[in-house]
């Protein structure tokens, strides 16, 4: 029953969100009142019934009811109950619900916090969200409903992917999923402005918190995804450049594009048509990413059940949301967007230069991850593009955003001198070239690549540090502030880790026997031995490593190697000492003949600093989004961005 | 309207084309080596009755269809009744594989959902399963007179792949 009724509130969810797509939007063009006060209800209503359907689906889960097909095939009555709530979404239906859940909350919270926006703006806003939600509510109902029944019911489930049973899955699908979807807040802000004519410094400004917000979550999904991928894939790698990832990514670097380009479009009225069209991109890539992961045109590790109808359903889909906002983009945008003018050498130039490195490095991903796809569709031959690819065009595209990054902050708007940029940024010139001739050297060899990520991360967190001094003597600066110099700071962190993974780790895979040691990276390691143990769901070999590093007392690691009841897959579990200054990583590989097993041992220098850095940058968001001047009403707004385009900063 | 506005909607409809084409695209449909080459030889147990057993080489001279599942794999039940269909029809003898499976489980999905098999051979430790290259259940291979294998089917098998593909392909085969 409980399932039903959750998928009779899907339906009205639908019927609540076409509502709420269609009357405010024709109600805002017609200056129709009655038409234009339904949106706000209406998307109350839809969050209702998506937080219902979603519950029923999790109780489902939560008293294992098999005869639920989606249940069945992902849960298990030994799976523990924690791991049963994160499979809620740990498969396709699952996670497009928790898609939909997640928009219809953003939508109820811009219904909530947008009091003073004016009711026609806010009809618009809700009515686009409204009908991105019916189109994917379509999808689900159609497609991948997750409460279709199995009769008769299994009499167990088929048990969770035992790679994502782990703490990590519970939070990463649901942060992510909010970047994605908090990218649609954005999109819809834009359409609007195509919609009413008013691409404005007011519009820029109502953009700005809700993209800062979804890039905050974006950052920390990414993240978190990444972290989830270091200790529990046991290859000891952060980043893989899988079409997966890269669909999480490709948004994020259009999300940060958009970030400064709406700064810039707030504050000098400049980048209109620029900005909107990133709007209308880092969502149109979600949606992308959503196409590439559920129809299978690409195969990938995280390996997804496929369905043709769903493919064909979501590239419709995409074609509809994107193609009709491109349009609507060529046909409003030369007649609303003319924006301000600025110098060669201005901070707006050096923001522009950024932003078209960070599009086109976002453009090589998407050609990467795609590539194959294309070969095989000009029936040239089946291939894929792997990290070699990614890392011959991305990092150098990246250097020169690094490089910028520091020094843009110093660029006075509209007009700069760049001869006063150059003098204020010796010091971290400085900082920034010993670093890069002595960090190296103590770490165990120079070479340019390493110099150059060292040299690039001084150069980022010295000017940075410098510029807040400055500013502090001018009294306390505000959020917003201190939100970019944090999320800077992080960068410089991210790049650090980076370099230090990049140029300086070191990984051995030996046969150990108990009482076998291996030095690496400084490190002792000595194998005691390997015993059977068991957990819940799972019997597992467990070993047992002691580490010894200098005189220090010795760190005892466990790895296991799991076999989960339900799968016939064995598991890796990584022993993981972490530090501030590097990991130590213990992982058995394959049992050999006797006691001896093939294990790989680790020395990660630094490694802790990449989502050490994606942490501080998703703080910096955090900062910026609780500015204060954004809770200032609209109209006080508007003045001020009216006063500020006169005045010089 | 101007035409440099235009230029993101050109690019998307390329890329939407491409995307569309790439459905039809199937990348795990690596070509698998074992197309056109002797099926592999086993003899093993029969599900049903455990003191018989099957071998390939007990169909020699006919065209027959070779289906891998097992009763813990969702996707089967999927193709179940496409099965049903085409035991009925009576086109060509159809072998179960069941691949890496408690017998107990097995016998209770054939007994509650119908058993649309000939034979059922029981391969509890996968390793027939090896031997075909199975690396996901369920798969299918058709196999002709002499015993080779002329077709793999990856992932269930939908009505529309039986009719259009496997059955003209299994009529054909029965000619030679």
């Amino acid at each position: 029953m409980i399932p039903e009724l959750g998928h009779f509130a899907l339906i009205l969810a639908l019927c609540v969100s076409l509502v709420q797509g269609v009357l405010p939007v024709f109600g805002a063009q017609n200056g129709r009142r009655e038409w234009i006060v339904l949106a706000r209800p209406a998307a109350q209503i839809a969050f209702l019934l998506m937080l219902a359907s979603f519950a029923a689906l999790a109780w489902s889960f939560y008293v294992n009811d098999f005869s639920v097909q989606y249940v069945a095939a992902h849960s298990n009555s030994q799976l523990p109950t924690l791991f049963r709530f994160g499979a809620v979404w740990g498969g396709h239906e699952g996670s497009l619900l928790l898609w939909v859940f997640m928009l219809s909350g953003w939508t109820v919270a811009v219904a909530q916090f947008s009091r003073t926006l004016d009711d026609a703006m806010v009809a618009r806003v809700l009515g686009v969200l409204g009908l991105v939600t019916t189109g994917l509510l379509l999808f689900i109902l159609f497609t991948s409903n997750p409460f279709d029944r199995l009769l008769p019911a299994a009499e167990n489930g088929r048990d969770l992917n035992p790679l994502l049973q782990d703490p990590g899955l519970i939070f990463h699908p649901p942060m992510l999923y909010m970047g994605y979807v908090g990218f649609a807040v954005a999109f819809a802000f834009a359409i609007s402005a195509l919609l009413s004519g008013r691409l404005d410094a007011a519009w820029a400004r109502w953009s700005r918190p809700w993209t800062t917000a979804a890039w905050v979550f974006l950052t920390l999904g990414i993240a978190l995804g990444s972290w989830w991928a270091y200790y529990e894939l046991g290859w000891g790698g952060w980043w893989f450049w899988d079409p997966v990832e890269n669909a999480s990514f490709m948004p994020w670097l259009l999300g940060t594009a958009l970030l400064h380009s709406l700064a810039v479009t707030e504050k000098r009225g400049s980048f209109k048509s620029w900005t909107v069209l990133l709007a209308i991109g880092a969502f149109s890539l979600s949606l992308l990413g959503t196409f590439l992961v559920r129809s299978g045109v690409l195969t990938s590790v995280h390996a997804f059940a496929t369905d043709p109808r769903r493919g064909i359903f979501i590239l419709v889909l995409l074609l509809l949301v994107v193609g009709s906002s491109l349009a609507l983009f060529a046909w409003r945008a030369p007649k609303v967007a003319l924006g301000g003018t600025f110098a060669l050498v201005s901070r707006e130039s050096l923001m522009l230069v950024g932003n078209v490195l960070l599009v086109v490095a976002c453009a090589s991903v998407l050609l990467g991850t795609l590539y194959p796809l294309l070969i095989d569709a000009l029936k040239l031959g089946k291939i894929s593009v792997g990290p070699p690819y990614f890392n011959a065009v991305f990092v150098p595209l990246m250097a020169p955003v690094l490089f910028l990054l520091a020094a843009v902050p110093l660029a006075k708007w509209k007009n700069a001198d760049a001869k006063d940029i150059a003098l204020r940024m010796w010091i971290p010139a400085g900082l920034a070239i010993v670093a890069a001739i002595l960090v190296p050297r103590v770490m165990g060899g120079w070479t340019v690549m390493t110099a150059v990520g060292v040299a690039l991360s001084v150069w980022i967190a010295s000017s940075g540090v410098i510029q807040v001094a400055r500013r502090l003597k001018a009294g306390f600066p505000p959020a917003s502030f201190w939100g970019m110099h944090l999320g800077h700071f992080g960068i410089a962190v991210f790049v650090f880790g980076v370099t230090m993974v990049g140029g300086f780790q070191e990984e051995q895979d030996v046969r150990m026997e108990p009482g076998d040691t291996v030095l690496v990276g400084g490190y002792n390691f000595k194998m005691i031995g390997v015993k059977d143990v068991t957990g819940p769901n799972y019997s597992a070999a467990r070993g047992e490593f002691e580490v010894t590093h200098g005189g220090g007392a010795p760190n005892i690691l466990y790895p296991e190697k799991r076999n989960y009841f339900s799968s016939t897959m064995p598991m890796t579990e990584a022993a993981i000492d972490a530090g501030f200054t590097r990991d130590v990583y213990v992982s058995l590989g394959e049992p050999l003949e006797g006691k001896a097993w093939a294990v790989r041992v680790y020395f990660k220098p630094f490694v802790d600093w990449i989502w050490g850095g994606c942490l501080l940058m998703a703080l910096g968001g955090l900062f910026a989004v609780t500015d204060r001047r954004y809770r200032m009403g609209l109209k006080s707004a508007a003045a001020s961005a009216g006063a500020l385009q006169g005045a010089q900063p | 309207m101007n035409a440099k506005a235009l230029i993101p909607l050109v690019l998307f409809a390329v890329l939407v084309g491409f995307l569309a084409v790439g459905l039809r695209l199937d990348p795990h449909e690596v070509p698998s080596p074992l197309v056109n080459k002797p099926a592999p030889a086993f003899k093993i147990a029969q599900l049903e009755q455990p003191e018989a057993q099957f071998s390939p080489e007990d169909l020699k001279g006919k065209v027959w269809l070779l289906n891998v599942w097992a009763s813990w794999c969702v996707a089967c039940r999927q193709e179940h009744p496409v099965l049903m269909d085409f035991a009925r029809a009576q086109i060509a003898p159809l072998i179960g594989l069941d691949y890496k499976d408690q017998r107990k489980d097995a016998l209770g999905v054939l007994k509650r959902s119908g058993n649309p098999y000939d034979i059922t051979a029981f391969d509890a430790d996968g390793r027939v399963g090896i031997d075909y290259g199975v690396y996901g259940v369920p798969e299918s291979y058709v196999i002709d007179k002499a015993g080779v294998i002329r077709y793999k089917h990856i992932g269930p098998i939908t009505t529309e792949a039986l009719q259009k593909t496997i059955i003209p392909l299994i009529n054909e085969l029965k000619k030679t």
